[in-house]
């Protein structure tokens, strides 16, 4: 019982995370039409940046400002890169923003080397805040999950009781009739754009302590976020948050309990082959579910893709 | 009464034989043929080797995203597939004793690529866009993580590991020495390359065109979309798995790298940088590439972040490739007006070569200033050996730098214009068409 309340907690601090990715990627998708590949790597961005804006300044100031120069550097992106690329149709854009992830990735390396870099958690949350049995809950998790839920709210905020909100959810659907209404379209576009290259930033400022600050961060976490916004449907909000939390804890629990198949295949009846080494199915005996845990979003996105191609919360077929 | 008889003799010639059509595939062939005897070293066939592979490679991967439309991010599980089985077909015919001549191996390698096509295009192909392209990097991240699993097939960490040499001898060969390997890789390109161009104008080639600029159209003229993608999926996983047969041939060994999305993404990259309009797009953008890859690593560290820079610039203002840049002479060539384009070319292209150099000078500069070990600051680019904790190199690189890009954009004024002339016909020649 105690193993399964700490899994929750750390299911729950991966499937934040992933919303917050997930929430801005989803965004995007919604106005522009085309998946942003190069989202994950501005997460990666923001870890960076905050680093070295802590070497300096602390922790805290990264946390404010790393975000913001993400978002900017992501609204830059979009103004003078992504638009030039969309009169090409949607191909070349999704080619675009996937070059952009092996370009990102490669500029990190060139500034900051190959190796992970020293950056960590302040050490004002570095202490256990409390502990269930013999399991201590550091408070940087904690930390991690206000930050997240705080960001949710605001976004459920802003975008449904605002007049900014508002005028951007209709932007999403009906761009040419607000644009007629005097709005600025293209810039709304290109401030949703930012702001959900922020959030990407803001989510990897604190992650980055927790789950490491290397160029491959972007790479490990970038076709998850994607399989999120699949399984949750192509542009809901809604969705995404489902779908990262399902994704989050799914995995969390594969890798904790060590079920095996052949324990599985033996309950349902099937005997166990005696000289293992030379049996042709060796390696379904011995799976075991911590080994499949990291495709099992691989997987659920497949099977869901092909019995229902709009995800579980999506309107439209993508 | 003449105009009609030269349409019908022109749409006859249309799908026959002409020597426009033939000669490109002589004349390739021949060159095919005689590159080992200009290029000798062993070293220069590792290469020629490796680029045959990718052109085969890249051409199957330009029948999904050029010629159908649909853009996928796993087709390194096809060529990756056929060559595992490739691998253990040539361990089965070494502990067998099986009479299977080598040079078949790769039919295997697409049959086995055409089966797993066959699988997973019956419900990915059912539409294109971005649900086909998340199946497809599903299924690649799936294949790629289960081939650490799935040891008795994928051999793990290791991969899977063979000796060519135990097949039939074909005509007293053993295909000991990399010379016979590359006649044999040489012979399979030409082969599946004239296959894949035949595909494209069979009915089902062009169906595959029409569907991927206007399904709705397309299924009103009585076509199903979803089979017309179909079957060119599985033709390009067939055409994906000969390249991973002639991968396991060349390098005697495949790993969990050949499957994952690494290789995924730069079989995209190649294809794009070529251009996916033309036909011929492909092979240009894999000997581009290729050679990058062989010449550039070798003289760098950085030429992962030079190649992703130029795919994205390419993206950017080339979206046609190589080839589409190549084709776009074609008009100016028939006005007979390339001519006037040379002295703009030279000068504002030279100029932008030297920037370019003083860019990735500057780059490399810094890069060294950076990383270098301590107490270490003596380079050499371009055969001149100075320190990097002086000031010279730095001004003179940024100077040579900005002095290139600001000739370039000045000239560049007059290569607008002249291209601009040379797309059009002058009136005085339009006058005496008429």
């Amino acid at each position: 019982m105690e193993l399964v309340l700490v899994i929750l907690i750390d299911g729950l601090v991966y499937g934040l995370l992933l919303f917050m990715l997930s929430s801005g990627l989803t965004l995007i998708f919604s106005m522009m039409g085309v998946l942003n590949f190069a989202h994950a790597s501005f997460y990666m961005l923001g870890a960076y940046f905050a680093y070295q804006i802590s070497r300096y300044m602390g922790f805290w100031p990264g946390l404010i400002l790393a975000p913001i120069i993400v978002g900017i550097a992501g609204a830059a992106i979009e103004r003078f890169g992504l638009r030039k690329v969309h009169q090409y149709g949607h191909v070349p854009e999704l080619i675009f923003t996937f070059g952009l992830a092996l370009l990102i990735e490669e500029i990190v390396q060139f500034f900051w080397g190959k190796n992970q870099v020293p950056y960590d958690a302040p050490e004002v949350l570095q202490f256990a805040l409390f502990s269930i049995g013999t399991n201590e809950i550091q408070a940087y998790k904690v930390f991690m999950i206000a930050i997240s839920v705080l960001i949710f709210l605001c976004l459920l905020y802003v975008l449904t009781k605002t007049r900014v909100g508002m005028i951007i959810q209709a932007a999403l659907s009906y761009p040419r009739t607000v644009e007629a209404l005097g709005h600025n379209v293209p810039f709304i576009f290109m401030g949703v754009f930012g702001v959900g290259t922020a959030l990407a930033g803001l989510a990897g400022v604190i992650a980055g302590p927790q789950l490491g600050t290397f160029p491959g961060m972007a790479f490990l976490l970038g076709s998850i976020v994607f399989v999120t916004i699949v399984i949750g449907g192509l542009g809901s909000l809604w969705g995404a948050l489902v779908a990262s939390l399902l994704i989050g804890w799914m995995t969390t629990f594969a890798a904790s309990y060590n079920v095996a198949m052949a324990d599985i295949l033996m309950a349902v009846g099937f005997e166990m082959p005696e000289e293992m080494s030379e049996h042709a199915l060796r390696d379904i005996w011995t799976l075991t579910l911590p080994q499949i845990g990291p495709i099992l979003p691989y997987l659920l996105m497949v099977v869901i893709l092909v019995f229902r191609p709009y995800g579980l919360f999506g309107k439209r077929d993508a | 009464m003449t105009d009609t008889s030269s349409i019908m003799t022109k749409k006859r010639s249309y799908g026959g034989l002409t020597t426009a059509t033939v000669a490109p595939w002589v004349i390739c062939t021949v060159i095919l043929l005689v590159l080992p005897y200009v290029f000798q070293s062993n070293s220069a066939l590792t290469i020629m080797n490796q680029m045959a592979i990718t052109i085969v490679f890249a051409l199957a991967y330009n029948m999904l995203l050029g010629q159908g439309g649909m853009l996928s991010f796993g087709h390194a599980v096809y060529m990756g597939m056929g060559g595992f089985m490739c691998m253990h077909v040539m361990n089965w015919v070494e502990y067998e004793n099986i009479p299977l001549p080598l040079p078949l191996l790769p039919v295997i390698g697409g049959l086995f690529g055409m089966g797993m096509a066959t699988i997973i295009g019956s419900f990915s192909t059912r539409t294109a866009g971005t649900v086909f392209a998340m199946i497809s990097l599903g299924i690649g991240e799936l294949i790629a993580a289960s081939s650490v699993i799935v040891v008795a097939f994928f051999g793990g960490e290791e991969g899977v590991s063979g000796d060519r040499t135990y097949g039939l001898p074909v005509f007293g060969y053993e295909f000991l020495t990399k010379i016979e390997v590359y006649y044999l890789t040489a012979g399979w390109l030409v082969l599946s390359a004239l296959l894949m161009y035949l595909f494209s104008r069979t009915p089902v080639g062009r169906m595959a065109n029409a569907v991927r600029d206007n399904p709705e159209r397309a299924q009103f003229l009585g076509y199903s979309a979803r089979w017309v993608r179909f079957y060119s999926f599985c033709a390009s996983g067939f055409f994906a798995g000969v390249a991973g047969g002639l991968f396991a041939i060349n390098f005697e060994i495949l790993t969990e790298e050949n499957l994952n999305l690494v290789t995924s993404g730069s079989i995209l990259l190649i294809t794009f940088l070529g251009g996916v309009g033309f036909f011929f797009g492909p092979i240009i953008g894999a000997i581009v590439f290729t050679l990058l890859q062989s010449v550039l690593s070798l003289q760098t560290e950085l030429w992962q972040l030079y190649v992703g820079a130029l795919f994205v610039l390419t993206v950017m203002y080339f979206p046609g490739g190589l080839a589409g840049v190549l084709m776009m002479h074609v008009v100016p060539y028939k006005l007979g007006k390339l001519g006037t384009l040379v002295v703009p070319y030279i000068k504002t292209l030279i100029p932008a070569a030297i920037g370019i150099l003083g860019l990735a000078s500057f780059c490399e500069l810094m890069f060294h200033f950076k990383h270098a070990a301590v107490g270490e600051h003596d380079m050499s680019l371009f055969g001149i050996a100075f320190s990097t904790h002086s000031p010279i190199p730095w001004v003179v690189i940024v100077a040579v730098t900005v002095i290139g890009f600001w000739l370039a954009k000045r000239n560049s004024v007059e290569l607008r214009e002249t291209w601009g002339n040379a797309n059009v016909m002058t009136p005085s020649k339009e006058g005496g068409a008429q």
